[in-house]
């Protein structure tokens, strides 16, 4: 199959989208500007007009009620956040008005919108251009919330989320952008609301989010090497949570990481454990280990930053202390540096 | 449609919402309709007026002080009082309640109780209007405290920026709350600070309906001829406390005598005596009257009766 990066197919979910649909419209700062948003939305405006591609005033939370509007009124909007920390200001119309229009029209109205935020780490971002905050996205009732890992997802995903009929919130790490994949060339819908088995492994399982799942597949094949086979599950759509495969999975493996890319007190790491020690309880070997960001806010120097952002190696580490294995030998591996691959400034 | 006739409906919609009001403050100790209620007396001709100059199809929004609007544009009562009574049969089934009361079927789309959180949604619905270039107009009712807020200013300067077909309604009464707007707002007038922008402005200190019906009309011809958004700026005064049924003059934060002033240009009182005025007669008047006031008795009383929603309501419609 034809392999494209994760940007290309960003980008290809919404021309298709786009073209099928004439409702289906794009939004939001800078949206069709030079840079485009890392590249996501390269060729909207020049293929669909100014229409349905334009750049808004920095209005973040009327325009997040803007969109709810169209929204309400058939159209099916997209909107854009190159930052989610930028998203933040449109708290109250997500948390207040998006979310819960549905419900409390009775199920009248409905709300075909989505979010789109970039998350994540990126080069010296600091505090404020950094975030993920998809668990506070995934404690509201009424909205969806997407995590894609792989090009292919993110294409598919992005279908689903666009001819949803809920609101979704759609986060795209920064890393992940430059991945590349397999991604099918047809327009393919894969629905929201199913984890998926990036590797299958017997001996312990890794729940991951986002770019951890990049992390936590070299993990596994490092762990390989060693005879020890690592079961990786992304579950894709965060809220609403289908836990069958992970639940499967633990039942299967008796012990369970979750690797989330974000903070964990209070957060989605917190919810796998909380389902994972009620529904496999008796299968667990070792209680449920969580590894996410350190609990401060995002320091900007590099030293720092390298700590505060949990990677492959924490997870072998967690993975030899579940199974009690003597520490492995790293020194010969080669890990992900964005070093050579991403430079900055954002 | 002619000047007697429209008096006529004018007067209906102020009379419904004023008797509707005073239906909720005669049953609200009685402690069923479990809604916080922020009541729309003294407010009617407003409601009435700006109602009366929209098309059927014309959407409107509202904040928590919905009760006015939500009359005006609808004429129904059964579902309205249902909703407020809890009840399955309720125009959202009891999960909106007050303070989010709307119908959408009867182009009233939403209502929302955090403060100018609404006008956004609304400026988003008329973007929808000139995309499918539908005729269709969206006028928006808030009161002065949402000129607080930075919504309403996102709001009105991308509707600005866009030319879009909107109607901003700013429902006047002086009052946060307790608050005047003299504690709240740096500047003298809101309508001067409005008028920077790329719309249309009107202001006007009245209770009559028929006054705001006009200047309603104008505004919309306005609109249609320039593009720009309008903006209406109407002044009116809150008989009641914030939220609840009760007078409070008592508690000093403004004056009784205020109150009186206004009362006497009360905007129920005033169209009747302009219909009286108008050659019809103490009858006619009384017919209608009853008429509604059997409507809206009836309404009670079948909400009264009506079920609540079965509890595996809760679940439903989270998601599509
Ligand atoms: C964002 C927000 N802040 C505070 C409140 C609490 N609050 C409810 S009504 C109100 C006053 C609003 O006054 P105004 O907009 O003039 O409307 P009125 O009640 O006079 O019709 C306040 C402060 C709220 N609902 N929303
Ligand atoms: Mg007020």
């Amino acid at each position: 199959m034809r392999r494209i990066s994760y940007r290309e197919a960003l980008n290809e979910a919404m021309m298709q989208e786009m073209e099928r649909d004439p409702n289906v419209f794009v939004y939001g700062l800078d949206v069709s500007d030079h840079k485009r948003i890392f590249g996501s939305t390269v060729g909207l405006v020049e293929k669909f007009g100014a229409e349905r591609c334009f750049g808004t005033p920095l209005s973040e939370d009327a325009m997040t009620g803007f969109g709810l509007g169209a929204a309400i009124n058939g159209l099916r909007p997209i909107h854009i956040h190159i930052r989610v920390d930028f998203m933040i200001l449109a708290m109250n119309q997500i948390v207040n008005m998006v979310s819960s229009c549905r419900y409390t029209s009775a199920g009248k109205l409905k709300v075909p919108l989505v979010i789109r935020a970039v998350i994540g780490r990126g080069w010296g971002q600091g505090f404020q251009h950094s975030k993920s905050m998809h668990s506070v996205f995934a404690h509201i009732p009424g909205l969806k919330v997407v995590l894609p890992t792989t090009p292919r997802d993110v294409k598919g995903l992005l279908i689903s989320a666009i001819r949803d009929d809920n609101p979704v919130i759609f986060m795209e790490h920064r890393w992940l952008y430059d991945t590349i994949g397999e991604v099918p060339e047809d327009p393919e819908a894969i629905p929201l609301g199913e984890s998926n088995i990036l590797r299958s492994g017997n001996d312990i399982t890794v729940v991951a989010t986002s770019w951890l799942n990049v992390e936590a597949l070299k993990a596994a094949e490092v762990m390989q090497k060693h005879g020890i086979s690592v079961e990786v599950v992304d579950p894709r759509t965060i809220s609403p949570l289908n836990d069958k495969l992970i639940l499967e999975s633990v039942k299967k493996t008796g012990h369970c990481i979750v690797a989330d890319d974000d903070w964990l007190n209070c957060g989605f790491s917190a919810e796998v454990a909380a389902r994972v020690s009620e529904f496999c309880f008796k299968d667990l070997k070792s209680p449920v280990s969580r590894i996410g960001f350190a609990a401060t806010p995002c320091p900007t120097t590099r030293p720092l930053e390298n700590k505060f952002y949990p990677n492959a190696i924490d997870i072998i580490k967690s993975i030899e202390s579940k199974l009690e294995l003597q520490p492995l030998d790293l020194s010969n591996e080669e890990f992900y540096s964005y070093e050579n691959k991403f430079r900055g400034p954002f | 449609m002619k000047r007697k006739e429209l008096n006529v409906e004018l007067y209906k919609k102020v009379y419904l919402i004023r008797k509707t009001e005073e239906k909720i403050r005669e049953h609200y100790m009685e402690d069923e309709m479990k809604t916080p209620v922020h009541l729309s007396i003294g407010e009617e001709a407003i409601a009435a007026g700006v109602c009366m100059a929209l098309n059927v199809e014309d959407q409107i929004f509202g904040t928590y002080r919905n009760h006015g609007i939500y009359l005006a544009k609808t004429g129904e009562t059964d579902r309205f009082f249902a909703e407020l009574y809890g009840k399955q049969t309720g125009v959202a089934k009891g999960k909106a309640g007050s303070m989010h009361i709307s119908a959408s079927e009867l182009n009233f789309l939403g209502a929302s109780a955090v403060v100018a959180t609404i006008i956004p949604v609304a400026m988003g619905t008329s973007f929808v209007n000139k995309w499918k270039n539908n005729g269709k107009l969206v006028a928006v009712f808030f009161g002065d405290g949402a000129l607080d807020e930075g919504a309403f200013w996102e709001s009105l300067n991308f509707a600005c920026l866009k030319e879009l077909p909107i109607i901003f309604v700013c429902e006047d009464n002086g009052l946060a709350i307790h608050s005047p707007t003299s504690d709240r707002q740096g500047y003298r007038s809101i309508s001067d600070i409005v008028s920077k922008f790329e719309c249309n402005v009107f202001r006007e200190e009245t209770t009559d309906p028929e006054v705001i019906y006009r200047i309603t009309c104008n505004a919309i011809q306005l609109q249609k001829n320039n593009h720009k958004p309008c903006f209406l700026h109407f002044k009116y005064y809150r008989y009641l406390e914030h939220v609840g049924i009760n007078q409070d003059f008592k508690f000093g934060y403004r004056s009784e005598d205020e109150f009186k002033r206004w009362y006497k240009m009360d905007p129920v009182t005033l169209q009747r005596k302009k219909l009286l005025e108008n050659a019809h007669s103490e009858k006619e008047l009384q017919e209608i009257e009853s008429e509604i006031d059997k409507q809206i008795d009836n309404s009670v009383k079948s909400a009264q009766k009506a079920p609540f929603p079965d509890e595996s309501e809760l679940f439903k419609d989270v998601y599509a």
